[in-house]
């Protein structure tokens, strides 16, 4: 897991090697300060001489100007290293889910992507920046700082050595405890988290059966262990503070009684027993420093693990070491397919076999669950079979290159998306170098010109993310002319006229049989009235096919199509319109 | 605004920072907030601060006391040196005053930890105190407000917004009190000790100060533009992945690709020169402090030279040393020098806290503005007076009244008006030239009316836009009319209290939604105190039943989040069973079927029926047999009845109905 991270670091890396050398230099002037400052004190004024305090005050300045210097590289390239990683990482995961394949972004959820891109990265991009900074800075000030003590003077060093030995196990068990509830708290945050975002998408729901106390109640029990998780684990961490200061203190009176004694017996000046000061805190406040780190890091730990899950997915589909990049003709063969969506899980399509001319209008129907998606969605290699093959122009899909066979299968989607921009832009999703004409043609095709044409500016209007300034018949409507402006060989429509009317569903059929006479046309739809028309229906039940004929034959050979029939037409059931 | 905490020291040069502070209200507002809840709370900390800083002070002034009074008294004294062992210098003052700042130190301590376990509480207590402000609030808010506003964006309002008061409340207020405290009691010793040196520190601090905070403005407009670009980032992520279905059958991705890598360089690039400017003020900040501590080391030690008289520059410089030491009364020794030392470090710390906290809050505005903003929203109108009771008959039929009210459920209700009068609930709804629109100017429903007497079910039809949803919305006042009126039972639905007017109408809605929580809680959400066998009674009544004991755990298996395991057509029954166990007066309908493939549907049609049996109840669907044997069939164009009659009529007047059910267009 480490690995993969540190490979993202990428052109980042000499500033993020660099920066421990600029921050151990900025600490080994650091340090030498409090020490000139003693001689300032013991040289200068105890000794009465000016001339000795301007020039140990020069060398001090020139010292700590350094240090600034240094202190600001370090600063200046740990945060454009760990800025860089943060970009690397978000790239490399945009990447990877650019080659994932249907199953995959099934599988990480499109919610989930987006925080590991966005919250989970920038949790990462602090936790190294700390850890360039401090890691290295904070173990060098302790030892640099009892280096200087040892100098200075050996026997009162061991209080030091004590005083560390004391902090060092008490944050041990500390952090230990902490890294646990810290985990929890996590856990609770989720928890809450889930509860308002049930109550946000389902507020119609609450408020339709008048349940905002119940979801209250439900709410504060969500906060207050949150609240109580929280509380624990920071009067946890609190603890630090008194422990560090009464191991502080402790020692600030241990050197004044030991010192008191060395300078009266003459081993310690009144200047060295003031650095000596100096030095505690730089050596305890480093051990808490690194204390601090180590929580970051088991903090941004889950992070990690969930980056580099995403960057590490390898898809479960790739491209044939050989491609074809022809796809000869659109006709379509199913042999003995069988498929899962996870698995070893229950098979969604069993034993397909079946066999479609190219250029052939093809009508699939069926109950919810049926596999009429799934079906279609195997056509353009949206996923791969598990057992059997298809073939669309006589080759295994898992022949062409992924891109040949889906610009050649054009595929509408069930749900409609269109992206931010204006309807032209969106319409050169399906082919980049159409010209306007031709734009123009495909919403024809589409039956979408017209209502194009009534907006205020026409095919230029901008589209809203999501495009919730257009209807839902509407948003179909132009998916279907995206889809014509590839030219595809097979056109599958997935339901894409659910939520257009009769009518106008009707007129898009006619002008799909005049015009685009030699497409292979998959038409999936809950209506009858969509899919009787065709050349032949296949007649979907529980994952298998259950008939594949003509309108008339079906009538009086399939009793679901029968039964489909009767409830949805005169004498049964209709459909009005889509939703 | 709080005049207290106003800061009042705006003055037009050193004020920018300081205006960028009042200019963060909302910060301010939660400060109010926390110190309203809290008062005691807030009062023992600041004692406690108050406490730990006088503590903090005598340990880094008993420097001094440890050099002038016990050791320099002893090495004057040179028998402890050179008069041989034994008769060595005496350590019992020494001890004593040890013992004295060991016991001054532990109080600091103690009151220290006080303050922090308090502070916790507080900052703790605020921010659920707060989330759960957000939440109370929120379910008050009008539909309005969620169709305005992005799920993510009203999620990231507890999470990330919320999160940053964690630092403001936790860290930021203690922070500042206990710098001011430590300033305040530095500077008064400072002062004690001496006068001229005092001055050279306050200059410095000053210097300080001023580069911290236009430092920190000057990174403002950085940290703006990384919120920005972080911005765009997330919305072309959040857009381009939840497409990316589309992205793969288009054959986008190089595209794809090519445009976030162009937003995330950007991005990288502002985040880098926002923490460029960050990175530089702590150096720059201990450089000056390492600066006016060299400084105040060479005045100190002219002046304590000049004082003892042994100087070696020159008698001017002497002479004004001794002059500008003996104002202070006393002359300038070497331990009042090197504790002075100490005290500067003690001085310039909290100024460049002080500094950096005025610029954490200011950025910490950007989340208390949103958390604000949701809190201020205007809540949904409810002037409601009359309320839903449950009644049964009188006991005494020959008082004016012939119902009671009761407590438990009897299957019989009533509106009660404020004068305390019962009158039977009978599901009469009627709507009388209503207009409405979702937003100003976008008119979607004209002059609806119609009448829907009791029992009657009515159904709407029509092609999608044509306003069939927004009809029921406004019966229950999911959205407010605005021409027109809504009655029901003859009270304007104005005049009906919005909890009572809902839990009278009974609503499966378009899209299921069900919750984290057991088949059996899921179902009872409808009635919260219906028993088990009531839930499943209400089950089987919508043919759920069979499907639900098919679960690994039946009426008790848990379901995730969105119910992700079940089929769309299976979270539609239990749809229908939470409005069956709801057992409501009236019954609104919202394509309820949709999603049950015909077959089912025919299955729990029965179910249905005998659900409808009695109740008013308004149904919109697209398929036929929910609509064909309804009292009155609306059909709607563009937000206008344009037909209206049983289902034969419309058949008979081959209009827009018989188009619809047909699929042929009417020529001519």
């Amino acid at each position: 897991m480490l690995k993969t991270l540190l490979r993202e670091v990428r052109q980042y890396k000499w500033p993020a090697l660099l920066t421990p050398v600029w921050t151990t230099a900025e600490v080994v002037l650091w340090i030498f300060i409090p020490y000139v400052t003693a001689s300032i004190i013991d040289k200068g004024i105890n000794a009465g001489d000016l001339r000795a305090v301007l020039r140990y005050g020069g060398i001090m300045l020139i010292l700590a100007f350094l240090s600034l210097v240094f202190g600001f590289l370090a600063g200046r390239f740990a945060a454009y290293s760990s800025t860089g990683l943060a970009a690397n990482l978000r790239l490399a995961m945009y990447r990877n889910i650019q080659r994932f394949s249907f199953s995959d972004i099934d599988k990480f959820s499109t919610a989930g992507l987006v925080t590991r891109m966005t919250t989970d990265v920038s949790s990462i991009q602090n936790a190294f920046q700390t850890l360039l900074r401090t890691s290295f800075r904070a173990p060098l000030n302790m030892v640099s700082a009892l280096v200087m003590c040892f100098f200075i003077h050996r026997r009162l060093s061991l209080i030091f050595l004590v005083a560390m030995l004391v902090l060092a196990i008490f944050l041990t068990v500390l952090i230990t405890r902490v890294a646990k509830l810290f985990k929890e708290i996590l856990q609770k945050v989720d928890a809450l988290n889930a509860v308002v975002q049930e109550n946000v998408s389902a507020i119609r729901v609450v408020k339709a059966f008048v349940r905002e106390h119940h979801e209250i109640s439900k709410f504060d029990r969500a906060a207050l262990s949150l609240f109580t998780m929280n509380v624990r684990a920071e009067s946890l961490m609190a603890l630090n503070h008194p422990v560090m200061n009464l191991v502080v203190n402790g020692c600030t009176i241990a050197l004044s009684w030991y010192g008191a004694h060395f300078i009266v017996e003459g081993s310690l000046t009144t200047g060295q027993l003031t650095s000596l000061f100096s030095y505690i805190m730089t050596v305890l406040s480093g051990l808490m420093m690194l204390s601090m780190v180590f929580v970051q890091l088991t903090q941004s730990y889950a992070s990690a693990v969930r980056i580099v899950e995403v960057i590490d997915e390898e898809p479960d589909m790739a491209n044939p070491d050989e491609p074809v990049t022809v796809v000869p003709d659109g006709s379509i063969d199913f042999d003995h397919v069988y498929f899962s969506y996870t698995q070893g899980g229950d098979y969604a399509l069993e034993d397909i076999s079946l066999h479609i001319d190219a250029g052939e209008t093809v009508g699939v129907i069926g109950g919810t669950g049926s596999g009429k998606s799934t079906l279609a969605a195997l056509v353009a290699r949206l996923y791969d079979v598990s057992e059997g093959s298809v073939r669309v122009g006589g080759r295994d899909v898992r022949a062409y290159d992924m891109k040949t066979l889906r610009w050649e299968v054009a595929m509408v989607l069930q749900k409609s998306t269109l992206f931010s921009g204006t309807i032209l832009e969106n319409l050169r999703w399906g082919r980049p170098d159409a010209t306007y004409e031709e734009c123009v043609e495909a919403c024809r095709q589409a039956c979408a010109d017209e209502f194009i044409r009534e907006m205020p500016d026409g095919y230029e209007t901008l589209i809203d993310q999501g495009g919730t300034n257009v209807s839902g018949g509407q948003r179909q409507r132009l998916c279907i002319a995206r889809a014509l402006l590839k030219r595809p060989k097979v056109l599958v429509l997935d339901d894409s006229t659910s939520a257009v009317d009769t009518a106008t569903d009707a007129r898009i059929r006619e002008t799909f049989a005049a015009r685009i006479p030699g497409v292979t046309r998959l038409i999936i739809s809950q209506r009858i009235l969509s899919i009787k028309d065709a050349d032949r229906i296949i007649v979907m039940d529980n994952g298998r096919v259950s008939g594949f004929d003509t309108h008339e034959n079906l009538l009086r050979t399939n009793a679901i199509y029968r039964e489909i029939y009767e409830m949805q037409t005169s004498g049964g059931e209709g459909d009005f319109d889509g939703r | 605004m709080a005049p207290g905490f106003q800061p009042r020291g705006d003055r037009p040069r050193g004020g920018a920072t300081l205006k960028d502070l009042k200019g963060a209200t909302t910060v301010w507002r939660l400060f109010r907030y926390v110190f309203r809840h809290y008062k005691v709370r807030i009062g023992i900390v600041l004692l406690c601060i108050l406490v730990t800083s006088v503590t903090s002070l005598a340990s880094s002034l008993f420097t001094r006391t440890l050099i002038d009074d016990y050791i320099t008294p002893m090495l004057s004294r040179p028998t402890g040196l050179f008069a041989g062992v034994g008769a060595g210098p005496d350590y019992g003052p020494l001890a004593l005053a040890l013992v004295r700042l060991g016991a001054i130190l532990l109080a600091g301590i103690v009151a220290g930890y006080l303050s922090n376990f308090l502070m916790i509480q507080v900052g703790q207590g605020t921010m659920r105190k707060l989330r759960e402000d957000l939440f109370r609030h929120m379910q008050d808010l009008p539909l309005r407000y969620f169709d305005n506003h992005a799920h993510g964006d009203i999620m990231s309002v507890y999470t990330n917004d919320v999160d940053t008061l964690r630092q403001v409340i936790g860290s930021s207020i203690p922070n500042l009190v206990k710098s001011l405290a430590t300033i305040i009691a530095t500077f008064l010793s400072m002062v004690v000790l001496s006068l001229p040196l005092t001055l050279v520190s306050i200059v410095m601090a000053w210097l300080m100060f001023k580069t911290t905070t236009s430092l920190g403005k000057l990174s403002k407009k950085y940290f703006v533009e990384r919120q920005r670009n972080l911005g765009l980032v997330n919305g072309f992520i959040e857009e381009m992945v939840t497409g990316q279905k589309v992205v793969k059958v288009y054959c986008h991705e190089d595209e794809a690709v090519a445009a976030f890598e162009k937003l995330n360089e950007q991005l990288r690039s502002s985040v880098d020169n926002a923490n460029k400017i960050g990175n530089i003020i702590m150096p720059v900040n201990s450089n000056i402090s390492n600066f006016a501590y060299v400084l105040l080391a060479v005045v100190g030690a002219v002046l304590a030279m000049g004082a003892s008289g042994t100087l070696g520059v020159g008698s001017a410089a002497g002479w004004t040393a001794w002059y500008l030491g003996g104002l202070n009364g006393a002359m300038l020794t070497l331990g009042t020098l090197v504790s002075f030392l100490t005290l500067q470090r003690n001085f310039t710390r909290p100024v460049t806290q002080i500094s950096n906290e005025i610029n954490s809050i200011v950025m910490a505005s950007a989340g208390t503005d949103r958390l604000y903003a949701l809190l201020d929203e205007a809540i949904e109108p409810d002037a409601g007076v009359v309320t839903l009771v449950n009644a049964a008959p009188s006991p005494a039929p020959n008082v004016g009244d012939d119902l009671v009210e009761v407590p438990q459920r009897t299957g019989l209700w009533a509106w009660k008006t404020p004068s305390g009068a019962l009158k039977r609930l009978e599901g009469l709804v009627s709507l009388s030239d209503v207009d409405f629109g979702y937003v100003p100017g976008k008119q979607v429903l004209y002059d609806i009316n119609l009448t829907a007497y009791p029992g009657q079910k009515i159904a709407f039809v029509g092609g999608t836009g044509a306003g069939k949803t927004t009809i029921t919305n406004l019966i229950n006042r999911f959205y407010e009319i605005q021409d027109g009126r809504i009655t029901y039972d003859g009270f304007d639905v104005a005049s009906i209290a919005k909890e009572s007017l809902r839990r009278s109408l009974g609503m499966v809605l378009q899209e299921t939604h069900l919750f984290s929580g057991t088949v059996l809680d899921n179902i009872r959400y409808g009635r919260l105190d219906a028993t088990d066998e009531e839930c499943r009674a209400a089950a089987r009544l919508v043919c759920a039943d069979p499907f639900i004991r098919r679960l690994p755990n039946g009426y008790d298996t848990v379901l995730s989040a969105d119910g992700g395991n079940l089929s769309q057509g299976e979270r539609q029954l239990l749809a229908i069973a939470r409005a069956a166990v709801a057992d409501p007066p009236v019954l609104i309908l919202d394509e309820a079927t949709s999603s049950i493939d015909t077959r089912t549907e025919r299955l729990i049609q029965q179910g249905m029926d005998s659900l409808m049996k009695g109740r008013t109840t308004f149904v919109i669907a697209h398929r036929l047999s929910t609509v064909r044997n309804a009292d009155y069939i609306m059909v709607l164009d563009h937000g206008r009845i344009i037909e209206r009659g049983k289902h034969w009529e419309l058949l008979e007047q081959r209009g827009k109905y018989y188009e619809l059910f047909t699929g042929n267009q009417i020529v001519g």
